[in-house]
């Protein structure tokens, strides 16, 4: 698969998109060091830019992973920290002042995060989002979001994917390169990602692997392993939280397998058995992943044109 | 104190479906017993605009362990559950 992988990408860059290397926001996570890593492999290493944004709210260690991962496979990378574009956008006012209206003591001390129910094989459950604060004395305060602050909050927080994005294209034109987006297939076809944010690139190599399957490929291409234990986050809010947390609601392993079982028709009494869930669990999760998957169709879809 | 009348509940639900996420007259051909969820009427961002409406509309408060389908996945479930709110 390495390899075959590898090929595509060098044909897609240089043979459909005329472009001479790759530029990629690596993050220190799996999914971006998957693709810099066959970037590597498919173009030389002196064919790809490895991009480190981090801003205020980023975990430490992203940026240290990412740096060891650039050692590993030799290629170039710069840091551009988007901290002062963000203040510039707006992006933490903006967010801050939609979560005050929630908890009118919430500053610059405090954390934040949104979370969805994670119990959605056990029971019939909307998805809904919950904000949860918590102070510098470790008091936790958590509250529904009205629909108004959770818009508000996920319309500033994106300005970090966007912004990125822009990021990525400047280095990118300025080399005649292409952006690889490194999103993965739940990500890409569940809307676990942000139009023309990190779902803006050239090409996106691993869009169409699972979770697991990327884990796999980590393993096969020698990702350091501080990275592939790392627990996926959405590195996006001042609290840390999980892929599974905030979007998924499930764990990949689950995930990924009862998304396998549907796409290959596999009725949800077999399923059961191979993945020791009940049949209900199955069939709660299909939906989950069925329903997911139509709700951001918008997400993946060219603009709307008038011919 | 006089029991909410479920069929009033059911005509300014369909009406509110109707303005916030259906087109033109979509919201006539919708059943009351249609599982919102299972005709992609509503979406995450969807249940939160449905739940504060249902809160703001009827002066209730819906707690998060009742954010469920069902109380809210349909127009028959959301009369209910208003009607048993307010009973």
């Amino acid at each position: 698969m390495a390899d075959q992988l590898c090929q595509t990408i060098l044909t897609q860059i240089r043979g459909t998109l005329k472009k001479g290397g790759a530029v990629v926001g690596i993050s220190g996570g799996i999914d971006s060091s998957v693709c810099a890593a066959l970037c590597a492999r498919a173009l030389g290493p002196k064919k790809v830019l490895g991009i480190m944004m981090p801003e205020k709210e980023s975990a430490g260690e992203s940026r240290t992973l990412a740096e060891k991962l650039a050692q590993k496979f030799g290629f170039e990378t710069t840091l551009e920290n988007i901290s002062s574009g963000l203040e510039g956008m707006g992006c933490y006012q903006r967010r801050d002042e939609a979560i005050r209206e929630l908890f009118p003591e919430f500053d610059s001390s405090y954390t934040a995060k949104i979370t969805n129910p994670t119990n959605i094989l056990e029971k019939e459950t909307f998805n809904f989002f919950t904000l949860t604060v918590e102070d510098k004395q470790g008091r936790i305060q958590s509250k529904r979001m009205p629909p108004s602050v959770y818009l508000q909050v996920v319309a500033s927080s994106n300005l970090k994917q966007r912004l990125r994005m822009t990021t990525l294209y400047y280095h990118a034109e300025k080399r005649n390169w292409a952006v690889v987006g490194t999103g993965n297939k739940d990500e890409h076809c569940q809307g676990f990602f942000v139009k023309y944010g990190d779902g803006g690139a050239d090409l996106k190599p691993i869009a169409h692997l699972f979770k697991i399957q990327v884990y796999q490929l980590a393993e096969y291409l020698g990702v350091p392993d501080e990275i592939v234990r790392r627990v996926p986050t959405t590195d996006t809010y001042s609290a840390e939280v999980t892929q599974e947390e905030f979007f998924f609601g499930l764990d990949f392993y689950h995930m990924d397998m009862l998304w396998y079982a549907m796409e290959n028709s596999i009725s949800p009494a077999e399923a059961a058995k191979v993945l020791d869930l009940t049949v209900e669990q199955v069939e709660r999760g299909y939906a989950n992943i069925e329903r997911k998957i139509k709700a951001t169709e918008y997400l993946r879809m060219n603009p709307l044109e008038i011919v | 104190m006089a029991a909410i009348d479920q069929s009033a509940v059911r005509r300014r639900v369909r009406e509110f479906i109707g303005e916030t996420f259906l087109v033109g007259n979509e919201k006539d051909k919708l059943n009351d017993s249609d599982s919102f969820m299972q005709h992609g009427i509503v979406d995450s961002t969807g249940i939160l605009e449905l739940a504060t409406f249902i809160e703001s509309e009827y002066s209730l408060t819906i707690e998060d362990n009742e954010m469920v389908p069902d109380n809210l996945d349909s127009i028959d479930n959301l009369a209910g559950f208003v009607a048993r709110k307010l009973g």
